[in-house]
């Protein structure tokens, strides 16, 4: 008895009409997970290290407070100076109720700045904080 | 002489077939520019501002006090320790009272990364006691808890870490 193979009646080729859609849904998903805002950091700073450190998943709801090697403080693409923090942080919790402040302070900095600045903070009435840090190895 | 217009062919079409590559392209650029990088800290939540007069005097056994100074030296309840022991010693004193509040403070010429090495060791302490309820209670590591376990452990040892209030300097 002879074999005979079966042939699909169907076309042998895998519709490519609907590969601009796909790749669109693709695009458009990039696009709205992107969040493009990136700051120009006008201070130079390292970071401590840690252990117990905890992600932020949420970037939407971090203002970063950058505090450099030289004392200067950064916020926002613009360098600040301390008694102004207390306005911009009451600005940022108006603006965004559950907002956190990271700070980035550079790890040789002395604790008074850090300190001055958690004060402009709770006038600001924006409690919540996060001090940026790597993870120690 | 009469004009004569000129008549384009039938079936005027853009031609699609390259849509896919240009929406590719797009996509190329989105995905090289997107950072999907995280930020990582030590969270704290500050306590509200308070006027000078309302400043609430803490029983001073509910505290645990440490106190780390420019030399990055640590002073716990009025006992001389070194910075790596405070975790330990943390650990000790809640384990006998749970309920403790510890409360840092630091000098004004203390370098931040001795804060933050303090803080971390605060941290781990409170680690080391959520160890030890999770291995109690669920007979499970910290790590293979799920997520009403591990929010029964936070509720259960809470975290109560404060910043001491600067004193005015004049």
């Amino acid at each position: 008895m002879k074999f005979k193979k079966k042939q699909a009646s169907t076309k042998q080729s895998i519709p490519t009409a609907s590969l601009p859609d796909i790749i669109f849904m693709l695009l458009i998903f990039f696009m709205v997970s992107t969040v493009l805002r990136e700051y120009d950091i006008k201070v130079q700073y390292t970071l401590p290290s840690a252990t117990q450190i905890e992600k932020i998943d949420n970037k939407r709801i971090v203002t970063y407070i950058w505090v450099g090697r030289d004392g200067r403080v950064q916020i926002d693409d613009n360098i600040v100076l301390i008694p102004e923090i207390q306005n911009i942080a009451a600005k940022k919790r108006r603006d965004v109720p559950q907002v956190i402040m990271s700070l980035r302070i550079d790890e040789g900095s002395r604790m008074g700045i850090v300190t001055d600045i958690q004060q402009q903070l709770r006038k600001g009435d924006a409690l919540r904080i996060n001090y940026s840090a790597l993870q120690k190895l | 002489m009469a004009m004569l217009r000129k008549r384009a062919s039938r079936d005027v079409q853009i031609p699609t077939s390259s849509m896919a590559d240009i929406s590719f392209l797009l996509l190329l650029f989105f995905l090289v520019t997107t950072t999907i990088d995280v930020d990582t800290g030590i969270g704290l939540v500050l306590p509200p501002p308070v006027e000078e007069t309302d400043i609430v005097k803490m029983d001073p056994d509910r505290i645990i006090k440490v106190l780390v100074n420019a030399a990055g030296d640590v002073l716990i309840n009025d006992e001389l320790a070194s910075l790596l022991q405070i975790h330990e010693i943390v650990a000790n004193k809640l384990r006998a009272k749970p309920k403790m509040i510890v409360s840092i403070k630091t000098d004004r010429e203390t370098p931040y990364r001795v804060y933050i090495g303090a803080l971390d060791e605060i941290k781990q302490a409170y680690n080391a006691l959520r160890e030890e309820y999770a291995l109690q209670t669920f007979g499970l590591p910290l790590k293979q808890l799920t997520k009403e376990q591990m929010d029964e452990v936070r509720e259960n040892v809470k975290q109560s870490i404060s910043i001491a209030e600067p004193e005015r300097t004049r």
